[in-house]
């Protein structure tokens, strides 16, 4: 039993506070939603979970399993089991994906993964999320298409098994048979590792394919509305409407 | 951590042919990057008259063996492809750090080489060879020397008119030799003067390593001269001591339908400025000029590239990669790309990209394209010079990768297509490890 607990976070930008007062706890086998309109703070809360430099914390707690996730480097959260599935994947040139995710199983798991039981493991993992092989050779995000990245993130996540997931807006630019295949991978995860998931979404799209526990709505970088899957039903009919109001005030 | 990314400062020019085989006159792309306060891309001396290309209606450029060892053209700045050719330095006046060939080049760390000092320092050169291999020693003024090379700045000049011999390594025609042949030069101080002249016959196939470890201060010309349909790799690797200056010209004569591949590995050294020439003695030939420099505190590493497409359905690509570290460290690469109005259905690139690992570093990159027919398969360049990009490290390290080894993996990725071209095994693996213990010091 795994859970990660944010306590009053408040994140700044560039010297802009994004976050202001952040409360939320994630346990293992939950999937929580975070919804809520553009510029709301969804993606500066995965990115300060996760660590982005970028991003700092002037306020608040970030713990896992009662550990201070703050006091950690990026690398160390992820040894740690956060997971973060970005929503623009970066390209390195020169990096091969089979390498990349073998050099990664190697730093998670702490000692380098048996070839033949991980070559078999990456194919199975692959053929799941309907992943041509000839990926596997090319590098690491260079020319993959937007389905392709998205697909490849679920990949590591199946291959990582963290203790907490962070899918920021993974169903972002996805056709509907893409949007299937990366929730049927999302849904796998969940049954076979337990894992806690919170799922990053403008959209209620997803929330069709992959059924969350608890739905958050943030707007003006705080959680204003929680509930359970039948909040995202109500938001996809009323909108962010209600809730842009109120941050105006 | 910084924000800014590698492909953001991303320059690329590409030239294409245009429709009429009519003379064009690219604009030249000119970048450099000086890593510190701004970090940022800077576009210098765009309109300099320097990088003036050829025009219509200007006669074209004489090739440059047409008269001969000692052919002599009249220096004119306005067209890089007339250029001062000349066995003799003193056609080359003494320059003064303005001229376009030595602009990048700090000559107050030359040692007065300018001036051409009687050498006094020792150099051996060894050679380890498969026994068809022939090695022998003679005069600069045998007809074996010569063919490939007719020096193009004083320098050049210098080391062959002070080099007391040559070191000549001929592989006969029709050879394929299974081991590489290993030029070992190593410098003990003092001042030195080289040549050497590979010749690989026709037919022939071959891979020869040039090793240049120790220290002092050398001048030397190189020259490759491919037989028709030979096949040579080239790898010349200067690991010198840190104190150490070389400088040096590498000229290529390519047979009809010869392939060569060239590379091009600078880890040491104080100053190492080394001049790749390639020029065609027949049709269809094909060359591949690789590079790979990692340029840290206090080191000046300048590549200068001319290849002379002279002959019809020749192919050349250019891939010079840089990683740069450390205070005062300063990288140069010029390439320059001459198609001549009779190369016709050439197909040219040339690349140069430098990471910049930390500040304090610059890096000057000019590529030049001159194009006299319109009847090309392709003609383009690329420059790019960037930062070490930090969201690809963020991105590893999310993946639980420590720092130190995210940093390895991406700046192996970004050698990689170089690193490849090095087939002899246990040299990748010292290039390799030279230059993870480069960065290891950055990392520390």
């Amino acid at each position: 039993m795994a859970t990660l607990e944010i306590r009053r976070l408040h994140v700044q930008v560039e010297d802009k506070e994004i976050l202001r007062g952040v409360d939320l706890a994630v346990g293992s086998g939950e999937t929580h939603a975070i919804m809520g309109p553009n510029g709301s703070g969804k993606s500066t809360l995965a990115y300060s979970i996760a660590g982005h430099p970028k991003y700092t914390v002037t306020e608040g707690e970030i713990l896992l399993d009662g550990q201070d996730v703050l006091a950690m480097s990026v690398d160390a959260r992820a040894r740690a089991g956060l997971f973060l599935a970005m929503q623009y994947p970066v390209e390195v040139p020169g990096v091969s994906m089979s390498n990349f995710l073998r050099t990664s199983a190697t730093a998670i798991r702490g000692e380098a993964p048996k070839l033949r039981i991980w070559v078999k493991e990456v194919r199975e993992a692959m053929a799941c999320l309907d992943i041509d092989p000839s990926l596997a050779e090319r590098n690491l995000n260079e020319g993959f298409s937007g389905g392709e990245k998205k697909r490849h993130e679920i990949l590591q996540m199946s291959l990582l098994k963290p203790k907490i997931a962070i899918l920021d807006e993974t169903d972002s630019g996805l056709d509907v048979d893409a949007l299937r295949v990366v929730s049927d991978g999302i849904n796998r995860a969940r049954v076979t590792t337990d894992v806690g998931t919170l799922l990053i979404t403008h959209y209620t799209r997803i929330l069709r394919y992959v059924q969350p526990d608890y739905v958050h709505v943030m707007a003006g970088g705080r959680i204003v509305d929680e509930g359970g899957p039948e909040l995202a039903s109500r938001l996809e009919e009323e909108g962010y409407d209600r809730y842009a109001k109120g941050v105006a005030a | 951590m910084s924000t800014i990314r590698l492909p953001d400062t991303d320059e690329i020019v590409t030239y294409r042919a245009p429709e009429e085989p009519v003379p064009v006159a690219p604009e030249p792309a000119v970048s450099a990057v000086s890593a510190g306060a701004a970090g940022a891309a800077r576009a210098a001396r765009a309109a300099d008259p320097g990088h003036d290309t050829v025009r219509a209606g200007e006669p074209a450029p004489p090739g440059p063996f047409g008269g001969g060892t000692g052919a002599h053209v009249p220096h004119r700045t306005g067209q890089r492809s007339v250029r001062l050719r000349s066995r003799n330095p003193d056609d080359f006046p003494i320059p003064t750090g303005q001229e376009e060939e030595w602009r990048f080049t700090p000559l107050r760390l030359l040692r007065g080489l300018l001036a051409g000092p009687e050498p006094d320092g020792k150099v051996s050169v060894d050679v380890v060879a498969p026994a068809e291999v022939m090695v022998t020693t003679v005069g600069t003024g045998d007809p074996a020397v010569g063919r490939a090379l007719v020096p193009l700045d004083r320098l050049s000049a210098l080391g062959l008119a002070r080099s007391p011999r040559a070191t000549l390594v001929r592989i006969p025609a029709e050879a394929q030799l299974d081991e590489p042949v290993t030029i070992v030069v190593h410098a003990a101080g003092g001042t030195a003067y080289g040549h050497l002249v590979i010749e690989a016959g026709a037919f022939s196939g071959a891979t020869v390593v040039l090793d240049h470890t120790g220290t002092g201060t050398l001048t030397d010309n190189v020259e490759i001269v491919l037989g028709d349909s030979a096949q040579l790799s080239v790898v010349s690797l200067q690991d010198w001591d840190d104190d150490t200056i070389h400088v040096s010209a590498h000229a290529a004569r390519v047979g009809r339908d010869a392939r060569l591949r060239h590379v091009v590995v600078t880890l040491g050294g104080a100053l190492v400025r080394l001049s790749p020439t390639v020029s065609f003695a027949g049709n269809g030939g094909d060359v591949n000029l690789l590079g790979l420099f990692f340029t840290d505190h206090g080191q000046h590493h300048e590549h200068r590239l001319l290849v002379e497409h002279d002959a019809r359905s020749c192919r050349s690509r250019v891939t010079y990669k840089g990683a740069l570290q450390g205070k005062g460290a300063h990288s140069v690469w010029i390439g320059d790309v001459v198609i001549g109005k009779n190369a016709v259905g050439t197909d040219t690139y040339e690349i140069n990209r430098n990471l910049i690992l930390g500040d304090g570093a610059r890096a000057d990159s000019v590529p030049n394209l001159e194009i006299e027919t319109g009847e090309v398969v392709g003609a383009g360049h690329a420059s790019a010079t960037g930062r070490f990009d930090d969201e690809a490290l963020f991105y590893l390290m999310a993946r639980g990768i420590p720092p130190e080894e995210a940093r390895r993996l991406v700046v192996r990725g970004f050698f990689a297509d170089v690193l490849g071209g090095i087939e002899v095994p246990a040299l990748r693996e010292r290039v390799l490890a030279a230059v993870e213990e480069k960065l290891a010091e950055v990392s520390a």
